[in-house]
């Protein structure tokens, strides 16, 4: 279970993103969305522990991991992938899938990662993840990281950004399989319907506070209608 | 017979741990330790100064030659000249390479002087590893010399490291192309401490059709220094590339001068430098992973040198 207890974020130059953010995060498949802008990044930086609160406190499984390093989170059982995942020169996408699982791994066991984000791995396994490959290329293999890691909490930060909708389908199978296997909790950024749809819960941001938290009975129709739904968010429970 | 020591350079320098199959010459010390023949491949000493010539018979396929040189005694200074010639459609792999291992307090040298002569078609694949070590505070010193004159339609890739334990080293290879020849340049290497790397390369792109990449990756931690420096010059139809991409650390200082110049309007140059320390977003990306910051550190740089 992961929590947020009174949590503020102020950038350097004193712009504040998040607002005296509280939330349990109970349920396993939990869909954040809202407004760009609106600090959902920030939050899933603040649980990789890449962001630390200006004030709050961040508890994972009951523990306070406020204080802990992105090392300290990550050994604990968080992961995390990026909106725009970082390219490495030289790195093969076999030595980060060996390292995202915490050992040397066979071809094939990379294999059967790559193959649930749609990537023919013997086409990838030993290519460089640097300039040559394509932004959706990059997506997919941040994705088999976290799965090859297979932690109790996933964030994952618009997974779906820049991968063709011919595949989308597949995604969505790659985070049901995700959620059989792992028996963990995942995080999803998102502002697709459809990995909306999937969730357990949905939790809004917006203006950075949390605007409504609940299933996604209570919170899908009412996001259709931008104006009613801050209005009918707002009565919702939190 | 050789000694621990020596054997451990040999592997660092070879990937070797005993006498290699096939044609080797082994240097030991200054003096010659032993050498061998194969068919297709001999070696013979040169009589007016240090060093061997080096005679692959035309339309030897899949052979490789070990070259390596092992310097163990403190202070020992050499200038040795090898000299290949590779004859017409050979296909052929040469494993070169110094190891210093210096526990005394004077400066050991090792000064190679390499000669390649690829005739038409030959095939070549010419592997360079130097690597010092030792516990005395004499400085381990290389300089090699490389001298390249591709005949038409020959190929030739050079792949260099220099990892660890070279203190100073001035790099020098002068390369001349004939049509349709073709030269691959990969070099890495890694300075720490107070090391010094310096390395030139001259490319003649002289025939028609003939190419050229000349490509550097480094890293310089500590208060190292390094310089590189390429010249790329297209004399006729051809193509030419020269980059350095360097990871600067610590206190270090890393310059990068790819030279191109075209002498001929349908020369094809290009050129490309870049220099930085090791992106935050990448530490922090592996640290995710559950790297500590050290660790992912390593990780990049062992990557980047690969």
């Amino acid at each position: 279970m992961l929590e947020f207890q009174n949590v503020s974020y102020v950038t350097a130059d004193g712009k504040e993103i998040l607002r005296d953010v509280s939330v349990r995060i109970a349920d396993r498949f939990v869909a954040v969305t809202g407004p760009n802008g609106s600090g959902k990044s920030t939050m899933a930086k603040l649980i990789a522990g890449i962001y630390r609160p200006t004030s709050g406190r961040i508890l994972l499984d009951g523990e306070d991991i406020t204080q802990l390093s992105i090392t300290e989170r990550a050994n604990r059982g968080v992961s995390f992938a990026f909106q725009q995942p970082v390219r490495f020169k030289g790195i093969t996408v076999k030595d980060l899938i060996s390292l995202a699982s915490g050992k040397k791994i066979s071809v094939a066991e990379a294999c059967v990662y790559l193959s649930e984000v749609g990537l023919c791995a013997k086409n990838y396994i030993n290519r460089e993840v640097d300039d040559s490959l394509s932004g959706g290329e990059l997506k997919r293999i941040e994705i088999a990281m976290i799965n090859a890691r297979g932690t109790k909490l996933s964030v994952f930060d618009e997974p779906e950004a820049g991968i063709d909708l011919w595949s989308f389908g597949n995604l969505i199978d790659v985070f049901r399989g995700m959620y059989e296997r792992t028996k963990g909790t995942i995080i999803i950024i998102s502002h697709q319907e459809r990995i909306l749809d999937i969730a357990d819960k949905v939790l809004v941001i917006s203006g950075g506070t949390v605007s409504a938290y609940g299933s996604k009975e209570e919170i899908l129709p009412g996001l259709l209608s931008v104006q009613s739904a801050c209005r009918a968010i707002k009565g919702a429970s939190v | 017979m050789m000694d621990s020591i020596q054997k451990t350079l040999l592997e660092q320098v070879a990937d070797l741990h005993e006498v290699p199959q096939g044609a080797y010459s082994i240097r030991v010390n200054g003096s010659l330790a032993g050498k061998n023949d194969s068919e297709n491949i001999s070696i013979v000493q040169k009589t007016d100064k240090p060093g061997i010539d080096i005679y692959v018979k035309p339309g030897t396929k899949k052979e490789s030659l070990h070259i390596p040189v092992l310097l163990s005694q403190s202070g020992l200074k050499e200038v040795v000249y090898n000299d290949f010639h590779i004859g017409e459609d050979c296909d052929v792999t040469i494993v070169a390479g110094c190891g210093i291992h210096n526990s005394g307090s004077a400066e050991s040298e090792h000064s190679g002087i390499h000669a390649f002569y690829l005739a038409a078609r030959a095939k070549v694949r010419y592997v360079e590893k130097h690597y010092g070590q030792g516990e005395g505070t004499g400085k381990n010193v290389m300089n090699p010399t490389t001298i390249v004159d591709m005949a038409e339609d020959s190929y030739l890739e050079m792949e260099t490291a220099q990892i660890k334990g070279v203190d100073s080293t001035v790099r020098s290879t002068t390369a001349r192309l004939a049509s349709g020849a073709t030269l691959v340049v990969r070099e890495k290497i890694m300075t720490h401490g107070t090391q010094f790397a310096e390395t030139e390369f001259t490319v003649d792109l002289n025939g028609e059709g003939c190419g050229a990449h000349v490509v550097s990756r480094s890293v310089a931690k500590d208060q190292s220094r390094q310089s590189f420096r390429s010249m790329v010059r297209g004399n006729s139809a051809c193509t030419g590339h020269t980059e350095c991409d360097a990871i600067i650390m610590d206190d270090a200082q890393v310059a990068a001068i790819p030279q191109i110049e075209a002498n001929h309007t349908e020369a094809s140059l290009i050129h490309e430098a870049a220099i930085g320390k090791i992106a935050g977003e990448q530490l922090i990306k592996l640290m995710t992973l559950g790297l500590s910051e050290k660790e992912a550190e390593e990780e990049i740089i062992n990557g980047f040198l690969k």
